[in-house]
């Protein structure tokens, strides 16, 4: 074995030089930013609102997601939170990091972990996701969840701007959860748990990173999450007088 | 100040080689004023846009360019011919110059005619860093002319160009202000009628298209020699005088359709290479072309130079005068262009695709198409069913029938998708200048059958804003290998719905107008949506060099990619470690 070894070297020298010899010729290879993947950041707060209840109950809201990455992979880091005013708490306080990649031409699937920290219990899911452009200009973000317990649900997010102008901006939310298995303890039955439904009107002030919006939200929980609900002391359907912007970077 | 050239002139009293000219250029940090906002910028010699530079053909010249910005710079030589060490990309021609570098350019001009430099690093160019050639022929020209001025178009945004990439890649419609609304609903409801405009905004809302998606880059000030249109760059002139107007179109994302209001002008020179004259009153510059017109103002009086952006989103303006100060009136933007289903035509997937009429030895059954399409809405409807049955009713419901006219032959050109909305027309109903119309005054190379044929497939996403060649993005893609001393003839096969101006470095590109050896050779080929162009390139320029869309937010999202010409006389000639792939890395 051992008289083999300096044959072995020098085949591998010997191979080793024949490309170098070929590189001493070869032509600049681009090494510039052109030929590196683009890398992107975004920074946005869909909403960011003030809202005020049928029940005089003030509420704080936003959603917001950050991302940096390329075409082919992102990191996204969505937040949403309700904080209430009165009660000086959060009712609902969700963070979810996930990597996102594209799946087709307009359609991105998401994995990645969402943690809940309002209030009350906390919950940690596992998260799986498509988001994109639906036909007819439905952005559409539906979501898979499973908590640590493997209770299971589902969440409908779908939006639709009308133009009213190429400023003056009508946009419909219709936000739906179902949920595959009860979760008592943070209220969550199972079945169809609640829609969120928004008309905001908004104007684009500044390009499109601050447009400032007043509108319409109503909240309903349905079925065994709505019993658990007034069980609890709370509404089972809320409407909302809201102003606020949409914000980004 | 009246200067007389009779040009060429000059030329005839030149030895034809030997003459080394020689000049400085310093990259700089400049501010830069539209008259509407003001920005830092980069510019040449401490202005936006950079000196003209004039060579004379024959002459060796060396240019010094000494980089005072903080970061690396490099210079491109758009549309002049020389060794591929002296073209300016970074990455493929050199490694750049680095900040307080001085580096010299050194090449022989071997032509003559109008053409531009500018920066190729990062967004360098977009930000003010570009400049004009003028080449002096050593021949006679074969046109007369008593004065020149260069007309260099920008489209100046406030936004820097790193964060309109950014804005662009994030919300691909962010810059798009011209979007359709309720109320163009309710306006084409009443005028084609309720079902069909909701039959219409369902078939684009299915495909996810926008028909009003001609510009990407809206909300920027047109400039002309840097002077926005309040500014008012002024050329003076002597009634009676022939002007030469070198026309030079900078711009990052901007297409202008052009026009002097009382005046014809005479396209005498298209990217550098004389045209058989052709009188227009209206005409059309990509990104990254140059024309060169010739027009005699006679009486003593203000003229407008007005230039509109395709999509009507913007212009520029400048005036020429007999003194300064003068204005004539300035026209308003006409309505936005409108995509319609014909421009989807190249997209895989639409039954509309092979348009018929886009091959250009096909010349006739065009103009009987062409008849159709310029047809307006009124007369449609008193048409005889007979004649209606042999059409699709569909596609004529999506057709942009306001943007059609019928002016002899209606507005028709064989380098748009039949029934493009895009098609241009003279706003004084006169003559719109065609590709087809550009026929080389002298043909630079022999005719020839081309030995091969490369298909480049312009692609792209809008919602991802992503743009290709073939479906591949330059960061996935391996180079195009040309060999040296081959006739390589070019199919552009436009899939997108946006127009791309296609550049080739190093090698002239001999459009295939369907006028054999008289095609024009241009350096930037501009490919309408839904079309195919061919276009034929004699492979005689060895070395490496850049091929891309010239749209400045296209070409950094990957419609780019390196050609690699093997073989060559001696020296210049090298081997690759690349592996030798099909063209454009297609999958």
């Amino acid at each position: 074995m051992k008289r083999w070894t300096p044959l072995i070297i020098s085949t591998f020298l010997g191979l080793g030089v024949i490309p170098a010899l070929v590189s001493a010729q070869e032509r600049m290879l681009d090494t510039t930013e052109r030929k590196q993947p683009l890398n992107v950041w975004g920074a946005q707060f869909e909403e960011f609102e003030y809202r005020y209840s049928d029940d005089d109950e003030e509420i704080g809201v936003w959603d917001a997601d950050f991302f940096y990455g390329t075409d082919n992979f992102k990191a996204r880091w969505l937040t949403s939170g309700e904080y209430s005013f009165e009660e000086r708490a959060y009712e609902s306080l969700e963070n979810q990091l996930v990597g996102q990649i594209p799946i087709s031409k307009f359609f991105d699937a998401k994995a990645g972990i969402r943690i809940d920290t309002p209030e009350g219990p906390d919950r940690t899911y596992a998260v799986l996701g498509v988001s994109g452009l639906a036909p007819q200009w439905f952005e559409i973000d539906a979501n898979f969840y499973v908590s640590k317990d493997g209770d299971t649900s589902t969440e409908l997010d779908a939006e639709y701007e009308l133009l009213l102008t190429n400023y003056w901006i009508l946009s419909a939310t219709l936000d739906a959860t179902v949920a595959f298995s009860e979760d008592r303890e943070i209220g969550v039955g199972k079945g169809l748990v609640s829609t969120e439904t928004g008309l905001r009107l908004s104007y684009d002030l500044i390009d499109r990173a601050f447009s400032p919006y007043i509108g319409v939200v109503h909240e309903r929980k349905y079925g065994d999450t709505a019993d658990f609900s007034e069980a609890g002391g709370g509404n089972v359907e809320d409407w909302f007088a809201v102003v606020g912007a949409r914000i980004s970077f | 100040m009246k200067r007389t050239l009779i040009a060429g002139a000059l030329g005839l009293l030149l030895p034809a080689i030997g003459l080394a000219g020689e000049c400085n250029l310093t990259v700089d940090r400049v501010e830069i004023d539209t008259g509407e906002f003001v920005k830092e910028g980069i510019g040449y010699n401490g202005e936006s846009p950079g000196p003209v530079l004039r060579f004379k053909e024959g002459e060796e010249v060396s240019i010094n360019v000494t980089n005072n910005l903080d970061e690396m710079t490099s210079i491109h030589w758009h549309g002049i011919i020389l060794p591929f060490q002296q073209d300016g990309v970074p990455g493929i021609s050199f490694p750049g110059i680095k900040p307080g570098e001085t580096f010299t350019y050194k090449f022989p001009i071997t032509q003559s005619g109008t053409y531009w430099f500018h920066s190729h690093s990062g967004f360098q160019e977009p930000e003010g860093a570009f400049g004009s050639i003028i080449i002096e022929p050593k021949d006679r020209e074969p046109f007369r002319y008593d004065r020149e001025y260069v007309v260099q178009l920008a489209d100046k945004h406030p936004h820097s160009s790193e964060r309109v990439m950014r804005n662009l890649k994030v919300t691909p419609d962010y810059y798009n202000r011209d979007q359709q609304t309720v109320g163009e609903f309710f306006s084409d409801a009443s005028e084609n009628g309720f079902l069909s405009t909701v039959k219409d905004r369902l078939a684009w809302g299915d495909m996810r298209m926008m028909k009003a998606d001609v510009e990407d880059l809206q909300g920027f000030t047109g400039l002309i020699n840097g002077k926005g249109p309040k500014q008012n760059w002024t050329g003076i002139f002597e009634p009676g005088e022939r002007i030469r107007l070198r026309f030079i179109n900078s711009s990052a994302m901007t297409y202008f359709d052009i026009r002097i209001p009382g005046l014809n002008m005479t396209v005498v020179q298209a990217d550098g290479n004389n045209v058989q004259p052709v009188n227009v009153d209206e005409f059309r510059i990509g990104v990254a072309e140059t024309y060169d017109v010739i027009v005699r103002p006679k009486d003593d009086q203000a003229y407008t130079i007005f230039a509109e952006s395709m999509g009507r989103s913007g212009y520029a303006r400048a005036t020429l005068a007999t003194q300064e100060g003068m204005e004539a009136p300035v026209p308003g933007l006409r309505e936005p262009a409108r995509l319609t289903m014909a421009d989807m035509g190249g997209m895989p997937g639409m039954d509309h695709g092979d348009m018929p009429g886009m091959d250009h030895g096909d010349m006739d059954s065009t103009n009987e198409m062409a008849g159709m399409s310029g047809m307006d809405h009124s007369q449609m409807k008193g048409m005889d069913q007979p004649q209606m049955k042999g059409m699709d009713h569909s596609k004529m419901a999506d057709m942009d029938h306001s943007s059609m006219a019928m002016s002899d032959g209606g507005a028709s050109d064989p380098f748009y998708a039949q029934g493009s909305g895009l098609v241009p027309e003279a706003a004084n109903g006169g003559k719109f200048l065609s590709y087809a119309d550009l026929k080389a005054q002298k043909p630079l190379y022999d005719e020839r059958e081309p030995t091969r044929e490369i298909e480049l497939r312009l692609t792209g996403n809008m919602e991802r804003y992503t743009w290709s060649i073939n479906g591949v993005k330059y960061e996935d893609a391996d180079a195009i290998r040309l060999k040296y001393g081959e006739r390589v003839r070019f199919k552009f096969v436009n899939e997108t719905m946006m127009t791309h101006p296609m550049h080739l470095h190093g090698m002239w590109s001999i459009l295939d107008v369907g006028a054999g050896q008289w095609n024009p050779i241009k350096h930037t080929v501009s490919v309408q949506p839904g079309t195919t162009v061919y276009m034929e390139t004699e492979v005689d320029a060895p070395g490496q060099w850049a091929f891309h869309c010239h749209l400045t937010y296209h070409m950094a999202a990957g419609m780019f990619r390196k050609v690699i010409v093997e073989g060559g006389p001696e020296s210049t000639q090298a081997t690759s470690s690349e592996q030798s792939v099909d063209v454009g890395g297609d999958a």
